[in-house]
């Protein structure tokens, strides 16, 4: 029987005991099996506990209202799970067990789902390649000699190849929608405070949300729905009411009276042709299906990433403080215990989380604080306000997610700032806080994917799925699978 | 401001966050951030005289009651420690003093 590859399929078998959850784990755990010892996208296969969980569910009488039934979902290693190796792919904390679930695991378990593994990730999120992982880096399931993007690239790739149909990233500056890009799947960063980052390994605080990687807006809507929400753990995390995503995803391609913002003064230089002829003709197709494409201005986008790179090091200098060597994860030999701390967070850390601790420290240190930090934050309110003043006139603001396709393992790694240039779309909006969507959009000559970002309003999380959806179903990129997930056996069971 | 980084400038840092770094890695950061921070320049550009900074992009982070909840059991707490004495319930660290 030929065995779904989407959420809402399996959940639609397993409700009606088509297959049992135990037949989609089994399912879930043999692709793994083959297909990933060429693309490192797991750090943890959790086989035991996903298969004791599944014949739990199988066993279950109450089974009609959970929306993830028997769906498998891969986590990326910097959300905490009870009991389950949780690393960030870092030295720091290998062999860590963490004590209590994040608030997002609790509630995709309450929900029905298989939680199978965690996924490899830039070292604590930071990076956007996935070439930062202790653990070896992971490998685009579309060209295995190129990155998945990152820092989400473990989740973005288990989705890509099919090894699993849904899996959760976190996105700082762009680690869910840059990867879901270069792998062409569906990657949505929620508004700010709209999930709960509870039990999320922090990087940094103010710029942090959890969400999903998938293979359709559908699939992604549907982990919105169980996974957004006030959580009193999380003081940041909105006391709003959560709208019903799902009834705002229509089954149309209609876009009439939808206002699309497109800011091209930002597309002038660093662009590859190929996404802008993409961008184009994903313009052009929302424009046929009725949308108003109106030109707006981001005029303090430019500034965007070298104010991210301030405040997201400052942060996670401060974030990072407590990997000590004394309650968790790694302590280093030292006779004393200033030697101890200073050692441990020495040969801990990877060479890219140390980087971003001494620029962090530094721009937060005495007598350069009000030229950094304090400068960074008080352009963070002018692109804040820009964002604000685009959004009167228009619903939704189209950019490419990222301005290059996939690009080879190394290429970019001697240079930090090249590297940081990949975030150069993605980064306003986590400085805003606003939620935003990417989606596959084109392929390239070389069938490399291209990805669309729609952003929108804070807390309009709906509009955007809304918009995205609409888009995707007007076109045929979310159904491209790359190579490595057509080759391998298991597409049955 | 600062268009150099010193490997001096690296090891004050490095002391103030508490990290050990190998003689390659100061040589190498004290470039690379001077890299960095050049780039960063581009901030000094814009105006903002009056702007209010912002921290959070999500409103005032809210206050709750003060109000005792459950936590963590202290031996779960401390069964991911290197180091921890679980009878007293305490960690154990090296001594202070060398």
């Amino acid at each position: 029987m030929d065995m779904p590859f989407d959420a809402h399929g399996i959940r639609e078998a397993v409700a009606t005991r088509r297959l049992s959850a135990t037949d989609i784990c089994r399912g879930v755990l043999d692709r793994i099996a083959a297909l990933d010892p060429a693309l490192n996208a797991f750090r943890t296969i959790a086989a035991d506990s996903a298969l004791a969980r599944a014949a739990e569910i199988d066993a279950r009488h109450d089974r009609e209202n959970l929306p993830l039934l028997g769906v498998p979902v891969a986590l990326k290693d910097n959300l905490c799970t009870k009991g389950i190796s949780t690393t960030a792919s870092s030295r720091i904390l290998e062999g860590y067990r963490p004590p209590y679930s994040a608030t997002v695991v609790r509630r995709l378990e309450d929900a029905g789902a298989v939680i199978i593994g965690k996924t490899n990730c830039d070292e604590f999120a930071m990076g956007s390649s996935t070439e930062n992982s202790a653990f070896g880096p992971t490998r685009n399931p579309w060209a295995t000699d190129r990155t998945p993007g990152g820092s989400s690239g473990g989740s973005a790739a288990a989705v890509a190849a099919r090894m699993v149909p849904l899996a959760l990233g976190s996105d700082t500056g762009g680690s869910i929608r840059q990867p879901a890009a270069l792998c062409g799947v569906v990657g949505y960063k929620p508004s700010y405070g709209r999930v709960s980052r509870y039990g999320l390994l922090a990087f940094a605080s103010s710029l942090d949300q959890i969400g999903p990687l998938a293979t359709s807006v559908r699939d992604a809507t549907l982990v919105m729905s169980v996974i957004a929400g006030h959580d009193p753990c999380d003081s940041t995390s909105a006391n709003v009411p959560v709208p019903d995503f799902q009834e705002a995803l229509t089954d149309t391609t209609d876009l009439r009276g939808v206002r699309i913002g497109v800011p091209r003064h930002l597309f002038r230089e660093g662009v590859d042709d190929e996404v802008m002829a993409a961008y184009d003709a994903a313009i052009e197709v929302t424009r046929e299906r009725g949308a108003d494409i109106v030109e707006v201005v981001l005029e303090h986008s430019p500034e965007a990433i070298p104010v991210y790179y301030v405040i997201a090091t400052a942060e996670a200098s401060a974030n990072l403080a407590r990997y000590d060597g004394v309650r968790y994860g790694f302590r280093a030999e030292a006779s004393a215990l200033g030697e101890m701390y200073d050692r441990s967070r020495g040969k801990g850390f990877g060479l890219e989380v140390k980087r971003r601790i001494i620029l962090g420290t530094y721009v937060l240190s005495a007598g350069y604080y009000d030229a950094y930090y304090r400068k960074a934050q008080q352009v963070r309110t002018l692109i804040r306000r820009d964002y604000d003043r685009a959004f009167a006139s228009v619903d939704v603001i189209a950019m490419p997610t990222s301005p290059t396709s996939a690009f080879a393992l190394g290429e970019r790694t001697e240079d930090p700032v090249q590297m940081y240039l990949s975030d150069v779309f993605t980064v306003g909006v986590n400085l805003a806080g606003l939620p935003a969507a990417s989606v596959p959009c084109g392929l390239t000559r070389t069938r490399l994917p291209i990805g669309l970002q729609f952003t929108g309003r804070t807390m309009d999380d709906a509009t955007v799925l809304r918009v995205a959806g609409a888009y995707e179903r007007a076109t045929t990129w979310s159904k491209e699978v790359p190579p490595q997930a057509k080759n391998e056996p298991s597409r049955t069971l | 401001m600062s268009d150099t980084f010193s490997r001096g400038d690296v090891e004050r840092v490095a002391r103030l966050a508490r990290l050990e770094l190998s003689a390659e890695e100061k040589d190498l950061f004290a470039r690379q951030l001077a890299g960095i921070l050049a780039y960063a320049e581009q901030i000094q550009r814009v105006p903002t005289e009056g702007v209010e900074p912002t921290s959070h992009a999500g409103d005032a982070a809210a206050m709750r009651d003060d109000v005792v909840c459950p936590s963590l059991p202290r031996e779960e707490s401390l069964a991911s420690a290197p180091e921890a004495d679980p009878r007293a319930g305490l960690f154990k660290v090296p001594r202070v003093l060398a």
